[in-house]
């Protein structure tokens, strides 16, 4: 199959904004489900709420389309009722970190078998741009109208505390690098993390200087840094700009899983 | 001063009059113009109070719950999933008597996911211990607030309060309002004074452990405060009414009642309708006339009764569904009527955000008339 047959071709054009990034990502997650050779009987797309969540409603495979916040309760409920099914679940930074933190990192560590593909746009889209736990300090939302103050999550390094067994970030710029990482969690069993880094041009890139989408990806081009380079620097004491995007795989490894398959 | 502003900015310069100490809440649609607005006067220095971003609406009415046991007037804002993920604070805020103000911009509730309006959020927060206030217009959504601060604060009352008004139809809606001038608020609304605050000098602890033989009695002491709350909330309403001019001395309004046969019960914006569908069917010779409830906790039992009293027909529209029985507003007309004559309909209307036009109402009307009721009207057959 390739990424286009798995398309619910009477729901499109999605309703994502033009230029939003949520269609590279899901374009990039089917093409790895394509690869690895997952037939529609056996995967389950699982999300919660929010522009990002909205993505299982475009796939023709069997999902469930949650409240905001629990996409990870509810997998983890199909995953242990029945290990034979394959889980995808899509989230927003919001959903996955804000409302939804604690199901996070209670996942993460049970490490249950799933691959969860979290779209950080950096803000709440859906609901018009309010702030989210990885809106950056200083950067403008509706509900931080002089800049957002409080400290952010990193997401990646939040899901390899708690013990996710795979772990990796890339944005929606890095396309074959989002899709093999995406592809390589598929196939790690246990807890796979991959964090995308999305543009919002309508919650996020408006307020921030980076009005047009191609801003925003071309923000993503200049600002990624991957992992090794930005250790090596770490080392040698050198300074890294405070936006640098760390972008690679983080960690890949065998911690005992919930829910594997039988 | 009059302006023309969206209902979802009225009801932030309500807040903002009304002083609030400490706000917390979280987006939801159609909520969040309102949050949004009052994110942006914090900001500014217009409100001075402190405004907390919080991760959930679990998270923000813990928050509030806190700040009001500290001591401070609270203030929060949410609707529908947000209601439903604060069910078990709301009890708790009711139980430890914390006059926390909220907001609903009342929506429908998931699955299917619906973000359009109906009041089974609110409704099915009927038991909690909240007073529940429904506005018509964006005026009344306004005054609404101040009156619930005054009465909920009132140390014969301590309860939190909901002022309800339906989502996208007023809080997306343009309309004039008159805005009162901090100083009017102040006058009418003073600042709060707790009946009892955490204190380290005089140490206290809410929400402690009831024996089987204490609980009841608190149970039995919330219902007394609401019980009691029709009265504070009638002379704050009719207080209201004399430095403003608008009057919200009664828990219901009338509309046309003077001699109707025929009453249509309704809470919320849908009254507006609903009495431009009056004043149709009245030209035409048709003794209808509109009760409204404004409050539907505490429900105003007397009210009902004596101005339902001389109708024969009542057509009550619940835009909300209490499944496996009836609409809810409909179950307590009905036992407010107990014992008399009346025919009683109830109609399930709107859910969903389903348009409530004025001839559906005329047509509700005809239906209550012909003694075909207790039903889902405008069902689309097709599809069942
Ligand atoms: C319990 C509850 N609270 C609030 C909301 C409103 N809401 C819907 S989506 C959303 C945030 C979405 O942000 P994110 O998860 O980052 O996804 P995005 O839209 O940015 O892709 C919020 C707050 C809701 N649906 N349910
Ligand atoms: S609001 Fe942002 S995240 Fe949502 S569809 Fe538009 S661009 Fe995408």
């Amino acid at each position: 199959m390739n990424f286009m047959d798995w398309y619910r071709a009477d729901r499109l054009p999605t309703i994502f904004c033009v230029g939003c990034g949520n269609g590279t990502v899901i374009n990039c997650a089917l093409t790895a489900v394509s690869e690895v050779g997952w037939k529609r009987e056996e995967v389950v797309f699982v999300s919660g709420i929010g522009c990002s969540s909205r993505a299982p409603g475009y796939i023709d495979a069997d999902s469930l389309h949650t409240t905001h916040g629990r996409a990870l309760a509810f997998a983890t409920g199909i995953k242990l009722a029945n290990p034979d099914l394959q889980l995808v679940v899509f989230t927003g930074d919001g959903d996955l970190a804000a409302i939804g933190g604690n199901h996070f990192i209670h996942a993460c560590r049970r490490n249950v078998d799933m691959t969860v593909i979290c779209m950080n746009n950096q803000i709440y889209g859906m609901t018009g741009g309010q702030g989210s736990p990885t809106t950056p300090r200083g950067a403008l939302s509706t509900t931080t109208p002089y800049g957002a103050e409080e400290g952010t999550f990193d997401l990646t390094a939040l899901s390899i505390a708690a013990g996710a067994n795979f772990a990796a970030r890339w944005t929606s710029y890095h396309v074959k690098e989002l899709t093999n990482a995406i592809r390589a969690g598929l196939e790690t069993p246990g807890f796979s993390f991959i964090e995308a880094a999305v543009q919002c041009p309508t919650g996020y890139g408006r307020r921030n200087r980076l009005r047009e989408p191609e801003d925003m990806i071309e923000f993503f081009r200049t600002h990624s840094m991957l992992r090794q380079k930005y250790d090596r620097l770490l080392a040698e004491g050198k300074l890294v700009p405070p936006d640098t995007i760390v972008v690679g795989e983080f960690v890949r490894r065998d911690r005992p899983v919930l829910g594997g398959k039988k | 001063m009059r302006q023309i502003i969206e209902g979802s900015h009225a009801v932030a310069e309500a807040v903002r009059l009304s002083r609030p100490q400490v706000i917390a809440a979280y987006p939801i649609t159609p909520q969040t113009h309102i949050v949004e607005r009052l994110a942006e006067m914090v900001a500014d220095g217009e409100l001075n109070g402190e405004y907390i971003t919080v991760e959930s609406e679990f998270s923000a009415l813990s928050a509030c719950l806190g700040a009001s046991a500290a001591g401070s007037r609270v203030y929060s804002a949410t609707t529908s999933q947000g209601l439903a993920l604060m069910f078990e604070v709301c009890f708790n805020v009711a139980g430890m008597r914390l006059p926390i103000l909220m907001t609903i911009a009342n929506r429908s509730l998931s699955a299917p996911l619906s973000i359009w309006n109906d009041q089974q959020d609110s409704i099915s927060l009927r038991d909690s211990g909240w007073l529940q206030f429904y506005a018509e217009d964006n005026q009344e959504a306004m005054d609404l607030h101040f009156i619930a601060y005054r009465v909920m604060e009132d140390h014969r009352i301590l309860l939190p309060a909901f002022v309800c008004f339906d989502g996208f139809i007023l809080t997306h809606t343009y309309e004039p309002v008159d805005v009162p001038t901090q100083d009017e608020i102040d006058t009418y609304l003073p600042a709060f004074t707790p009946y009892q605050k955490l204190d380290a000098q005089n140490p206290l602890s809410f929400g402690m452990y009831a024996t089987p033989e204490y609980y009841m009695e608190f149970r039995y002491m919330i219902d007394q405060a609401m019980q009691r709350s029709k009265d504070v909330i009638g002379k704050a309403g009719r207080e209201f009414g004399e430095q403003f001019g608008r009057d919200y001395s009664s828990l219901v309004e009338e509309y046309r009642m003077e001699d109707a046969e025929t009453a249509v019960v309704a809470m919320g914006s849908v009254c507006g309708t609903i009495k431009d569908s009056i004043d149709e069917m009245r030209k035409k010779g048709k003794r209808v006339g509109l009760l409204k409830i404004r409050t539907y906790r505490p429900f105003p039992i007397e009210e009902v009764k004596k101005s339902l009293q001389s109708a024969s027909t009542v057509a009550v529209m619940d835009k909300n569904i209490s499944l496996g029985s009836r609409g809810a507003v409909g179950l307590e007309v009905k036992d407010a009527l107990f014992g008399s004559d009346i025919s009683i309909y109830d109609y399930i209307v709107g859910l969903g955000g389903r348009d409530i036009r004025k001839k559906d109402v005329a047509a509700i009307v005809d239906l209550a008339e012909k003694g075909e009721g207790n039903l889902f009207y405008g069902l689309h057959e097709e599809v069942l």
